[in-house]
């Protein structure tokens, strides 16, 4: 019976959706409009096959496929007729899977590795760096002076004199097609008054522009000496003036994957489960590569002992940041639109024009000027306001209570007119006959606001306090330009939290504070973290509210 | 004549005392509230007229000096202007193509009725749950990963954080844009179709005449949500001259150079003007807009 009924109920919504749609569907599409369509097609599928052609030549099948898939399909969508809500969907739909979707799933999956600093990519180019960093030079062997030249390919190649023989060599990194040989007179060498080759027929020296565009990679160059690298080392010049003779210190072999450490024989094995090369006493390579590392990261929120006590600290003082940031602006503003909801004062529009500026003036720039206000030696407040004695200046952003102090009074000025409006909005939107009603029986002016008004205006307004909530627990811009998320929170340690750090601003810290390695891994296990806390607080108030909507 | 006098004066002073009651005490606090909300405004426009450090004097307005506005635009080290052209371009784009698809999924959601109609919205509302901002290190490796492939939108360039702001805006945008469709009756619709329109021409020339205020609020909001984002431009742009005005001039004061504390106060200045301009003159659509659109998600 029940079962039917559905059926018929779903016949009846399709009837209806199917109506609806051939409403919008049909009518002479214009010529303007289609030829407006093919040239935007048109410019789509160009941008598409360029992009397509780039990774083509980064050889990357799976992104060509997939954007070639995807633009086939964008055009099968606007060239056919009818299917209108894809017409209309696909940006909006495109734009958000890609940025907005994809990084959703994409920070839960970092949140399960060790992504970081130390393991930043691949198993494969950790041993490259590895095989870049750990280099020893050749002891007694000779040094040479460099000169950079290009031979008849382009190739740079570097133009050597032994200091001690001044005997002369041409070589580039590539063994097989530029060994590393001699060269004399006979080759057409030329050399200054210290016997120093300057040039060689057949190459040219680089410009000093030349030279200094590739500055930066210069000194990583690798000129082979023999045709096993491993064996017969290598010139490195780390100044671009002079070569030494190097060896790789690590020697990396695939087969076992483990690198020897060749000046004293440890061997470091792939440990798969952190990411890193293990030796059997427990020593590691310093470079890692990205591994899934499990539960790890949030078991470390929640087990480690040097996390527990910052982490607890932090989350206290974001909800009474948030909280207090909400309760203060929400009474300040509301008490405002109480007071101005008043016939009887003349000047409103410029008491409201002059109220809203805080909430006109962009937030980003707020924050410092108020950091500026807040400077104990020089600061308007201390010096201008309170006219305090060079004794008795409150260290205002340099101690934890009066910086806490400081936050909050700084979001009072940025968000109580924000508030101010919105209750206002909703004081207006309450029917005159309850208040009138509730005066006749006798009410004073306090029973009417606390029994009457005040329950109207947190029905309507509760989802707006909710959103104000969860902004604020996330209030990166002000906490991090006023105050850096100190007093204190040394940056030179990674897990020391300042005085006024919020979740996400020591999430910030522990992914881009610079100075200490990144732990990406670990910041993502943070975010997910925040996300499910405001998550949750916002679905079960929001449910709450609905309850008392219903009621009311 | 002296007792009248003295009942005059009686009256007047009591319609005095009575008015302050009622009245005049509100005067007394909103001015109160006035001050503390304007003398942040007043006290950076009087440092950005001083001519020393400025953080060190404590009265306003002692001189009125206009160098630091003419240093802020001449000084090489601090592109203050590029900064400047910066933000407006990354931010208005972001304005511009978030109201403009946000407006094209809105409309189908709003008029349309097709398989998925439910869940798409009830998904909208889930993913503008989660700020961007929270991807932060998401956001960071993706734009790092196509750097190497597609350097264009990659780490440290425009485009990418164009598009990271775009995603972060959709799914609010479109959410708050299907309520203010609603509000636009279906009738107008049915007319033009029975007159010949198509549904392009329903949505450009009718929908979007009729909600252009809205239209033009939503821009404004998401051109000021976007140019005071700190955290996401700090992370794509590492150079100076890619600095938006909330990263570069964040720089100014963190130099130890007191000097530039005045600089900075002209930059702000300067910064905050059109957009106090623009927010009082829109005003009235933007508190209709926050109360409207909230009170009803």
């Amino acid at each position: 019976m029940s079962e039917l009924s559905t059926k018929e109920a779903k016949k009846a919504l399709r009837l209806r959706n199917k109506q609806i749609s051939k409403l919008y569907d049909g009518g002479v599409p214009s010529l303007r409009g289609t030829i407006i369509k093919i040239i935007l097609l048109a410019l789509v599928d160009a941008a598409s096959l360029f992009v397509a052609s780039l990774l083509f030549l980064k050889e990357q099948w799976l992104g060509v496929g997939l954007l070639l898939a995807v633009t086939l399909v964008i055009n099968w969508l606007y060239l056919r007729r009818g299917g209108l809500p894809p017409k209309y969907l696909t940006p909006g739909v495109l734009f958000l899977l890609v940025f907005q979707v994809y990084i959703v799933f994409y920070s839960g999956f970092i949140a399960f590795t060790n992504y970081g600093s130390l393991h930043n990519g691949s198993m494969a180019s950790a041993v490259d760096a590895i095989e870049q960093s750990a280099v020893v030079p050749v002891e007694g062997a000779p040094s040479y002076d460099v000169k950079f030249v290009k031979g008849a390919d382009g190739k740079l190649e570097f133009l050597a004199t032994d200091f001690e023989s001044l005997k002369a060599y041409v070589g580039g990194t590539d063994y097989k097609d530029h060994p590393f040989h001699e060269v004399t007179a006979a080759d057409g060498l030329t050399v200054d008054a210290d016997g120093l080759a300057t040039g060689l027929e057949g190459y040219t020296r680089l410009t000093d522009a030349e030279i200094s565009a590739a500055a930066g990679t210069i000194s990583n160059i690798k000129i082979p000496l023999g045709p096993d690298i491993r064996q017969d080392g290598f010139l490195k010049t780390p100044d671009g003036l002079t070569g030494e003779v190097n060896k790789l210190d690590a020697v990396y072999d695939a087969k076992s994957e483990t690198f020897t450490r060749v000046s004293d024989g440890v061997v470091f094995k792939a440990d798969q489960s952190q990411g890193f090369f293990v030796s059997p006493s427990g020593e590691k390579l310093e470079i890692g590569w990205q591994v899934m590392i499990g539960w790890d990261n949030f078991a470390r929120i929640f087990g480690d002992k040097e996390l527990r006590g910052p982490l607890l600290g932090i989350l206290a003082w974001t909800f009474m940041f948030a909280i207090g940031t909400v309760l203060s602006t929400f009474v300040v503003g509301l008490a405002l639109a109480l007071l101005l909801n008043d016939e009887r004062i003349r000047g409103k529009k410029i008491y409201r024009a002059i109220m809203i500026l805080p909430y006109a003036f962009p937030a980003f720039l707020s924050a410092y000027v108020w950091k500026g206000m807040f400077n104990t030696e020089s600061g308007f407040i201390n010096t201008g306001i309170l006219h305090l004695d060079q004794d008795h200046l409150i260290p205002w952003l340099t101690e934890v209570g009066p910086a806490r102090w400081a936050v909050l009074l700084v979001n009072l000025w940025l968000g109580f007119p924000y508030m101010f409006l919105i209750s206002t909005g909703a004081l207006q939107s309450i029917p005159a006959e309850l208040s009138e009603s509730a005066t006749l029986d006798g009410a004073t002016a306090w029973q009417e606001f606390r029994l009457i008004k005040l329950p109207l205006l947190l029905v309507s307004l509760a989802p707006l306090l909710i959103s104000s909530f969860a902004y604020n627990f996330n209030n990166f811009t002000l906490i991090y330009l006023l105050t850096g998320g100190g007093p204190g929170g040394d940056p030179t340690l990674r897990l020391d939290a300042g005085g006024t750090d919020i979740l996400i601003t020591f999430v910030y810290k522990i992914a881009f504070s610079g100075s200490v390695g990144a732990d990406y891994g670990l910041a993502s296990a943070f975010s997910i973290l925040i996300f499910l806390i405001v998550g949750s607080i916002s679905f079960l108030t929001f449910r709450r509210t609905r309850a008392l909507e219903d009621m009311a | 004549m002296t007792e009248l006098t003295s009942v005059l004066h009686t009256k007047k002073r009591r319609t005095f005392g009575a008015w302050f009651k009622q009245v005049g005490w509100k005067h007394v606090v909103a001015w109160a509230v006035a001050v503390y909300a304007i003398f942040p405004i007043i006290y950076i426009i009087s440092t950005s007229l001083t001519n020393m450090g400025g953080i060190e004097n404590g009265t306003l307005f002692g001189q009125i000096d206009f160098s630091n506005y003419v240093n802020l635009v001449s000084d090489p080290e601090h592109p203050y202007l590029l900064w400047a052209w910066n933000t407006i371009f990354i931010a208005a784009v972001t304005a511009v193509l978030s109201v403009m698809m946000s407006a094209l999924a809105a409309y189908a959601f709003s008029r349309l009725r097709f398989k998925g109609r439910r869940m798409g919205l009830l998904s909208l509302i889930l993913i503008q749950m989660f700020p961007s901002m929270l991807g932060l290190v998401a956001i960071f490796g993706i734009l790092s990963a196509l750097s190497d492939y597609l350097p264009g939108i990659g780490l440290g360039t425009q485009w990418g954080l164009i598009l990271v702001y775009l995603g972060g805006s959709l799914g609010g945008g479109t959410y708050l844009m299907y309520g203010f469709f609603n509000t636009v009756p279906k009738e107008i619709d049915e007319a033009a179709k029975i007159d010949g329109a198509t549904h392009t021409q329903v949505f450009f020339t009718i929908i979007l005449r009729l909600v252009t205020p809205i239209l033009a609020v939503m821009a404004l909001l998401s051109f000021i949500g976007t140019a005071s984002d700190y955290l996401l431009a700090s992370i794509v742009f590492s150079k100076s001259e890619q600095f938006t005005l909330a990263v570069g001039l964040g720089t100014l004061i963190d130099d130890p150079h007191s000097k530039n504390w005045a600089m900075f106060s002209a930059g702000a200045v300067l910064a905050a003007t059109p957009i106090v301009i623009l927010f009082m003159t829109l005003q009235r659509y933007i508190v209709s807009g926050l109360v409207g659109g909230a009170v009803k998600g």
